[in-house]
């Protein structure tokens, strides 16, 4: 057993870390999320870097890569919180490849990949989806009905009203298919759903990543009745529930990336554990980081409420921690008639 | 990142888990109180000691196999997946040995490792006293040099939580030896022989009902300078090796142990139709949230054991582990007593021993609190607030 990263993909991380500390700096995020904006420039970089190709095919004009090596992506951009599509994009990539057509693949995935167009992934009630994250810059929408069909839209085959949710590091929209606009995806949804959900954890893990390191290192200076407040149990527990919390997420994480490509058999399991513990992590991590903070958390300048924003919309995206927990129940209630039979 | 065990270590799982399917132990006897549920785990351990499975972890020139700690940890996951006991000389295998392996003189090692294998000579762990639990180093049994015998140490004190010291040969004993020291350089750690009526034992009532532990009464116990581990004056190091070597063996253990409680629970949930509705079911929730924290638990301690044994480095899971696993296993009891019902709360029943026993988690071993601390200032590097004294 080995939890620990292969030197290329070490390699990965660093090279991700380095180049979004200093492109993606808090001064900037701020100036794109003020005016609802995507770093253009930003993502051309990284569309250069072959970042949203990452986990494609080569075949399809993508790196060939690994979940494991798309979820290393997925949480430096979380921490960093870069106004780029990147995590729709790579949503609506792994639908198209896991249950699009060879046609939809073809025309889709090398867009995709090569960041020449960007896409998004909304789940619909009766062909209306919220919230849908990335959706206004998109070149190709899918739209995943409660049932598990799909369909697949092109932005002019898509009803696209922006909503200004509160995230404004990315774009988000209302949107509905024109009047049989589109076409169905006509595989099973449930691959790409369950690898985009381990893709939304890893960001999830990121955020909270970043809340924990931005909390310790404020308190550690905030000084108060004489003495840093990180000196206080009230305060310094607080921060160890922090840490406890995102390891958790980070741990159920990499497990599900890992099975993703290794045991996908366990990938519906691994998945909703992954989404229901980074969803609850981010959101318990990213609240105590501005509570940590104290009235300065509370202040648009400090930038820990972007996180907090950010892990509000994570955690509803795809369904909730509760939802992801009734999946599991009904698994669980599976293994158990299957071990009584067997 | 493989999340698989090598086929050495498949191997190794293999030859085990099928030599526990073949050597059951016998049935747990019913009655005839503590001793002989305790003869009753001394057999085990004679049992599995013949067959080489006392102590894998142990080097092979000590009676060992020398597993690798996957290896160990794989063992401690078998013993309990198969459901039998721990070898009874718990403390001796996992603590004593270990530490006298790194800390003992040739002779100590000679005269004490084979008897702790085979179960014929039980330990215990003198370490607690009623005034230094969490404050470990602030213990007051004292032992000075005998003037008209200086190979020989008298020891005076009083000592609390020891298990198993009413079947003990041996005791792990940590005491103060100069009064003068900072008070975690006067400590030496001694080996008590528990034989001598200078060493009174007291039950423990816990609130279980049962007395798993002892108070120790020592007035002027002696105990040869043979028996020194480590030098004198070097006790907090010493007693520090048997602490870490009792955070990392057991943890194994109890993970899986946690996973069987929860799999029962899950099965009279389920029993009692609560599971149903397609996860919609009133404890759905509850339970998917457990098992979610009982997979964190498998995949940190996996991470935790195999991240120090490639890397040499342990990261911040240890404690956290301990943390979570103490915590989850006293909110799965609980849960269990409203779904369990009226017998979860009926004194007798494995459930409420479970409810009940599991209070004792987040203090042994280390406190919550105690961890978070560890967590604030270790982990990540928190100022340390100072306290008044």
């Amino acid at each position: 057993m080995d939890f620990g990263l292969s030197d290329d993909q070490r390699d990965i991380q660093r090279t991700a870390r380095d180049l979004l500390a200093e492109r993606a700096r808090p001064e900037r995020v701020r100036e794109h999320a003020e005016a609802r904006t995507v770093d253009q420039a930003l993502w051309r970089e990284l569309s250069e870097l072959g970042w949203p190709g990452i986990a494609v095919a080569e075949d399809h004009g993508g790196q060939g890569l690994g979940r494991i090596e798309l979820s290393i992506l997925c949480e430096e951009l979380g921490r960093s919180l870069a106004p780029v599509p990147f995590l729709p994009s790579v949503m609506a990539a792994t639908l198209i490849e896991h249950a699009g057509s060879p046609e939809q693949r073809d025309r889709w995935l090398p867009a995709l990949a090569a960041g020449d167009a960007t896409g998004a992934l909304g789940v619909a009630v009766d062909g209306t989806a919220e919230l849908v994250i990335g959706a206004v810059e998109a070149g190709v929408i899918v739209l995943v009905e409660d049932d598990r069909t799909a369909r697949l839209l092109g932005a002019d085959e898509a009803e696209v009203t922006p909503v200004a949710s509160i995230d404004p590091t990315r774009s988000t929209a209302r949107v509905g298919a024109i009047a049989d606009g589109g076409e169905p995806l006509t595989g099973d949804v449930s691959a790409g759903i369950d690898r985009s959900l381990v893709a939304v954890s890893s960001e999830l893990v990121g955020v909270c990543d970043r809340a924990l390191e931005m909390t310790v290192a404020y308190v550690k200076e905030r000084k108060q009745f004489g003495v840093p407040v990180g000196a206080y149990q009230a305060v310094s527990h607080r921060c160890a529930q922090m840490l406890l919390e995102t390891e958790k997420a980070r741990a159920t994480a990499a497990f599900a990336a890992w099975t993703a490509d290794a045991e996908p058999d366990r990938l519906p399991e691994a998945s909703a554990m992954a989404k229901a513990a980074a969803s609850d992590a981010a959101r318990e991590v990213t609240a105590s980081a501005i509570q940590a903070h104290g009235g300065i958390g509370f202040t648009w300048e400090a930038d820990v409420h972007w996180l907090y924003k950010r892990a509000q919309l994570d955690a509803a995206l795809l369904g909730g921690a509760k939802r992801h927990r009734a999946q599991l129940a009904v698994i669980l209630a599976e293994q158990l008639q299957a071990s009584a039979t067997a | 990142m493989d999340l698989t065990f090598s086929p050495k270590e498949t191997a190794f799982r293999d030859e085990l888990r099928a030599w526990l399917a073949d050597n059951p132990p016998d049935p747990e006897p019913t009655d005839g109180g503590e001793d002989a549920h305790y003869a009753w785990r001394r057999d085990w351990q004679r049992r599995l000691y013949d067959a080489g499975w006392a102590a894998p972890s142990w080097p092979t020139e000590y009676g060992g196999r020398g597993a690798t700690p996957s290896e160990s940890a794989i063992y401690f996951e078998e013993i309990g997946r198969a459901r039998v006991p721990l070898a009874a000389n718990t403390l001796g295998l996992l603590l004593g040995g270990p530490t006298l392996m790194v800390w003992g003189t040739d002779e100590q090692k000679e005269r004490y490792l084979a008897p702790i294998l085979s179960g014929e000579e039980i330990w215990c762990q003198g370490f607690s006293e009623p005034d230094a639990g969490s404050d470990l180093a602030s213990l007051k049994t004292r032992a000075v040099r005998d003037p008209a015998h200086p190979d020989e140490w008298v020891v005076t004190g009083q000592k609390v939580w020891t298990s198993g010291a009413q079947y003990s040969k041996w005791c792990m004993l940590v005491a103060r030896t100069d009064q003068e020291a900072a008070k975690h350089k006067g400590l030496t750690y001694f080996l008590m022989d528990m034989e001598q009526d200078a060493v009174q034992i007291r039950p423990l009532r816990q609130i279980t009902g049962e007395a798993e532990f002892n108070e120790l009464f020592i007035e002027e116990a002696r105990i040869p300078d043979a028996n020194v581990v480590g030098g004198v004056g070097n006790g907090w190091k010493v007693a520090l090796t048997t602490l870490m070597n009792e955070r990392a063996g057991l943890g194994f253990a109890l993970q899986i142990r946690l996973r069987q409680l929860l799999d029962d629970l899950i099965a009279a949930a389920a029993e009692r139709g609560l599971l149903e509705n397609g996860g919609a079911g009133s404890y759905s929730d509850a339970l998917a949230e457990l098992h979610v924290r009982c997979e964190s638990i498998r995949l940190l301690a996996w991470k935790g054991l195999t991240d120090a044994e490639r890397y040499g480095q342990p990261g911040p899971e240890g404690s956290l582990v301990k943390w979570l696993w103490s915590d989850t296993n006293q909110r799965l009891t609980e849960l269990a007593a409203e779904i369990i019902g009226p017998e979860a709360l009926t004194m007798g029943t494995s459930w409420s021993y479970e409810l009940l026993r599991a209070r004792g988690n987040t203090i042994e071993g280390g406190t919550t609190e105690v961890l978070k601390n560890i967590v604030a200032e270790r982990v990540l590097g928190l100022p340390r607030l100072k306290v008044a004294v």
